[in-house]
């Protein structure tokens, strides 16, 4: 080979992140910390009703009563909340403006990152509702999607048109006293996305929304919320990349899904925030609560393909409340030189003939920690559950460590639970076969790690699947060791 | 008085009674400071939340037996192995029974605690291993530690093998209304040697019993060691054994615990894998039934490369019970080629029984396979159909399936006669007689 390995290692090791620029926008920033004052002007900001001010305010003290979790196998300095600007939006921006009048710097933003909103709304028919840093700035499609009587918005812009819906479901799932985190971002989420599917609609295009971190030293602290009427079908799309930056973000999330009697809702999700460069500096702090619940015959499918960040901890999960739900959850964790991953999901079977599947598959490289973390319950009173959990972990180099921490709690006789986890490495052999036959080292990892992770990937919409690919292959490169 | 406050406070009564000159004594202070700061484990913490002992603690056990009790041996023979000779170490109510015993110094030590920590001659022994591999943070292990004094004491020499098996045995009379005991043991086996043990407690009435017991096992290169652990004592007796094993290269170690009995059971089986080219498994069969708790915490730390371990436990949970299984795996970075291997099957026959396992696993090595497999389910009911489609009774058809469940772990038991024991224990326990031994 022309190409040694080591030359490959020295080349990767100085590749900078990808997606590593910064776009100049001018940003309406508040000064930083937090206090009730703040979290009032962050709804006064938002012109948002009083009800919603006092929802903030509520969850604000819960959080002063919090402790950060320390549970999760990850270790990082811990963020100084009141080091960071609780608001951040793009100045030019008004949600009034149609596509056309949308700042074209941030327009070519997109473009740099591959996102064409033109193109998208065109050959892939994906509406896109775009948040960047915390307010929405272009929404398209939403007039076939109100013919359908479907609401596709930001959800500042839910709370003032639709409150009775925000009202019966913001915190229904993921209440303000959860988590600490959870608690910090329903005190001072800035923006989000909010989407009903009325009763028996399916939606005929993939929902998509691009979240994007920018303003340096401001947190995002995106609150999502899909509501899926009975029998209605909606597939949902959640994507990130983010600029390149020396000081730690934070990243506080919370989504909840409603999946009523019969409905389904499929959400996928591709992050790639900054993941700090090779010595572990930097990079974006992922804290986020995902959670759905499940009515009669409900199912929710979590699909996560997850490069980016620094330290993750994350565990999207399903509450199966009615009867015959089911609630599926694919994930693929990446992570490479110090990045830090504890991930899972949690199924709590509450129903009689509930069915649970977890597919996770997890690949360490560099001196990376990555953690299967996963809760299987089944109550006394879900007869017939059935859940089938697999984990697999591959390890490349010697110096990362995989970890599993699966938690089965089963109250019922009727309950059939099957876990298995394997950890392994990329054969010699099957390196050897591929060299064999004229493919490359790098090219052979790619192939292996493809096939590692294709029951995943399979799971993905089309155009995602294709995007994580490719985020797969670059995370690892450079970690043949 | 709290359980805790009662200890702490009889440790000044307790030093009356040992030598508090001699090395260990140190030892045992160190140990009693990290107990008052730590006091029993409660359920918050990560290791303890799905048992918990707020029960035991409200109970006043007495700590040290106030009369020497004696028994009978044929009103405890059904409790030994006495289809073949061994070697005994009983204790009544922790106190030694040289009546019941059968010790031994030829060629190999298998005698007492007590004449180890006090005899002059194994003062070098007792330097080199005691209280090494214990947990010196662990509270409950730092509360044996303290009030260590009795038990057992083997030590194996190079290339020996005792003649026969060891029995170690606590018996509770009852005497006392509530009693507390923590008995100590520590095995050395040299190198390649071979030893093989079966330990058991058993309270011989209804009352409060809790033993606190922990016992070091050292192997040495190719040693082998089996060590069988048969719990199926009375209904209010608790348990909490803490099993620590150290091994060298090329060195065996095989624990089968099997748990029938009593009221609560906590296993802390760890195992610390300090050489090449060996092999740990850990084997156990559990089934309950009524109100009872069994809770297997097993940890096996690959620290140097080429080992295996095998994990295989089995579960039966009926009526209210409760089981635990909490298996960690930790490969380190230079444990290399290590092939790890956990196995945990559990049936749930009642809707009140409950079953918990978290499988773990920590890897922090790349060439390595380690697999855990779990699973949760019912008996089959086509063999159920089967069985009884040939006259075999719904009852008799179920045993029949159970054994066959638990067969894999009872397969690897050595001692024939402990075989049909433990067989005759679990068809007792399933309440059927098959009328012939599998």
């Amino acid at each position: 080979m022309a190409y040694t390995e080591e030359e490959l290692k020295k080349e990767l090791e100085t590749k900078e992140y990808e997606y590593g620029f910064y776009t100049d926008i001018e940003s309406e920033t508040f000064p930083v910390g937090l206090s009730e004052e703040i979290v009032i002007a962050i709804s006064k900001k938002k012109e948002e009703p009083e009800w919603m001010t006092l929802w903030r305010l509520e969850a604000f003290k819960i959080w002063k009563e919090m402790e950060e979790p320390e549970w999760a196998n990850v270790h990082y300095e811990k963020p100084d909340f009141q080091a960071i600007s609780y608001y951040s939006a793009p100045k030019k921006a008004d949600p009034n403006k149609t596509l056309d009048d949308v700042d074209p710097e941030l327009l070519e933003m997109y473009k740099k990152l591959g996102i064409s909103v033109d193109e998208q709304k065109k050959l892939q028919n994906v509406a896109v509702d775009i948040v960047m840093d915390s307010v929405s700035v272009a929404t398209t499609f939403k007039k076939t999607l109100a013919e359908k009587g479907i609401i596709f918005c930001s959800i500042s812009e839910a709370i003032k048109e639709h409150p009775e819906l925000v009202k019966k479901y913001l915190g229904s799932v993921v209440p303000k006293t959860d988590n600490f985190y959870a608690a910090l971002n329903s005190a001072v989420f800035s923006d989000g996305s909010f989407c009903y599917i009325p009763k028996g609609v399916r939606c005929p295009m993939e929902l998509s929304t691009y979240f994007r971190i920018n303003q340096a030293g401001t947190g995002q602290f995106e609150r999502t919320l899909v509501i899926a009427d009975e029998a209605s079908y909606v597939s949902y799309l959640e994507g990130c990349t983010a600029p390149s930056r020396d000081e730690n973000q934070l990243h506080a999330a919370v989504v909840e899904l409603i999946s009523l009697d019969d409905a389904e809702i499929k959400y996928s999700t591709v992050q790639n925030w900054f993941p700090g460069n090779k010595e572990g500096k930097g990079g974006v702090y992922n804290f986020v609560t995902k959670r759905a619940l499940c009515e009669k015959n409900a199912k929710v499918s979590w699909t996560q393909v997850e490069t980016g960040s620094a330290v993750t901890w994350k565990y999207p999960s399903c509450i199966l409340k009615g009867d015959n739900s089911i609630g599926e959850f694919y994930s693929i964790a990446v992570t490479n030189n110090y990045q830090q991953a504890d991930t899972g999901t949690k199924m709590i079977h509450l129903g009689k003939n509930t069915k649970s599947t977890i597919i996770s598959k997890g690949i360490s490289a560099g001196k990376s920690q990555n953690s299967y973390r996963g809760l299987v319950q089944v109550s006394s009173r879900a007869a017939n559950a059935r859940n089938f959990s697999q984990c697999d972990s591959l390890l490349m180099g010697n110096e990362c460590g995989a970890h599993t921490f699966p938690y089965i709690e089963a109250k019922n006789k009727s309950a059939m639970i099957e876990h298995e986890a394997t950890t392994s490495k990329i054969g010699e052999d099957q390196i050897f076969y591929c060299n064999q036959r004229g493919i490359d080292t790098e090219k052979a990892i790619a192939l292996i790690v493809n096939g590692f992770s294709k029951e995943v990937l399979n799971k993905l919409p089309m155009e995602f699947a294709v995007e994580a690919q490719k985020l797969l292959e670059i995370s690892l490169e450079g970690s043949v060791g | 008085m709290s359980l805790k406050d009662k200890l702490v406070s009889s440790f000044m009564a307790f030093e009356n009674n040992v030598d508090v000159e001699h090395p260990v004594h140190e030892v045992r202070v160190d140990a009693l400071k990290n107990f008052e700061n730590k006091g029993f484990p409660s359920k918050k913490e990560e290791a303890w939340k799905y048992t918990s002992l707020k029960s035991l603690e409200k109970i006043d056990f007495s700590i040290f037996p106030k009369e020497k009790n004696t028994l009978e041996y044929k009103d405890v023979k059904e409790y030994f192995i006495n289809e073949i000779d061994t070697y005994k170490i009983v204790f009544i109510d922790g106190i030694f029974s040289s009546y019941l015993s059968e010790t031994t110094h030829d060629g190999v030590d298998i005698c007492l605690m007590s004449s180890a920590l006090s005899k002059p001659m194994y003062k070098q022994i007792i330097e080199v291993y005691f209280n090494k591999i214990a947990s010196k943070d662990d509270s409950l292990t730092t509360l044996n530690t303290a009030f260590s004094k009795e038990g057992a004491y083997i030590y194996i020499p190079k290339n020996k093998m005792p003649k026969k098996p060891i029995e170690i045995i606590h018996f509770a009379t009852g005497n006392e209304a509530s009693l507390m005991l923590q008995p100590r043991n520590l095995v050395v086996v040299e190198e390649n040697a071979e030893v093989q043990i079966l330990e058991r407690h058993q309270s011989l009435t209804s009352n409060e019993v809790l033993t606190n017991c922990v016992t070091e096992i050292f192997a040495a290169d190719s040693a082998i060691v089996d060590y069988y652990k048969i719990q199926n004592d009375a209904e209010n007796a608790s348990l909490i054994d803490n099993t620590y094993v150290n091994q060298k290269n090329k060195s065996v170690v095989n624990v089968h615990t099997f748990s029938f009995g009593g009221k609560l059971t906590r296993n802390n089986l760890n195992f610390f894998q300090n050489g090449e080219y060996m092999d740990s498994v850990m084997k156990g069969v559990t089934i309950l039934g009524a109100k009872q708790h069994v809770d297997h915490h097993t940890l096996v730390h690959h620290i140097e490369p080429n080992c295996e371990s095998h994990q295989d436990y089995k579960g039966i949970f009926a009526e209210n019970s409760t089981g635990v299984f909490n298996g960690k795996i930790i490969v380190d970075k230079i444990a290399q080629k290590t092939n790890a291997f956990q196995q945990n099957n559990n049936i749930l026959i009642s809707d009140k029984a409950t079953i918990n396992t978290k499988p773990q696993l920590e890897i922090f090595a790349d060439d390595v396979k380690c697999s855990h497999g779990c699973t949760i389910g019912q008996l089959d009911e086509d063999a159920m159909f089967y069985l009884q489609s040939r006259g075999i009774p719904q009852k008799e058809a179920r045993a029949l399936l159970m054994y066959a469940f638990a067969n894999n772990v009872l397969a690897s038991v050595r001692i024939p006669e402990l075989k049909i024991r433990i067989n005759k224990l679990i068809a007792n326990k399933l309440g059927v007689n098959l009328g012939f031994d599998i």
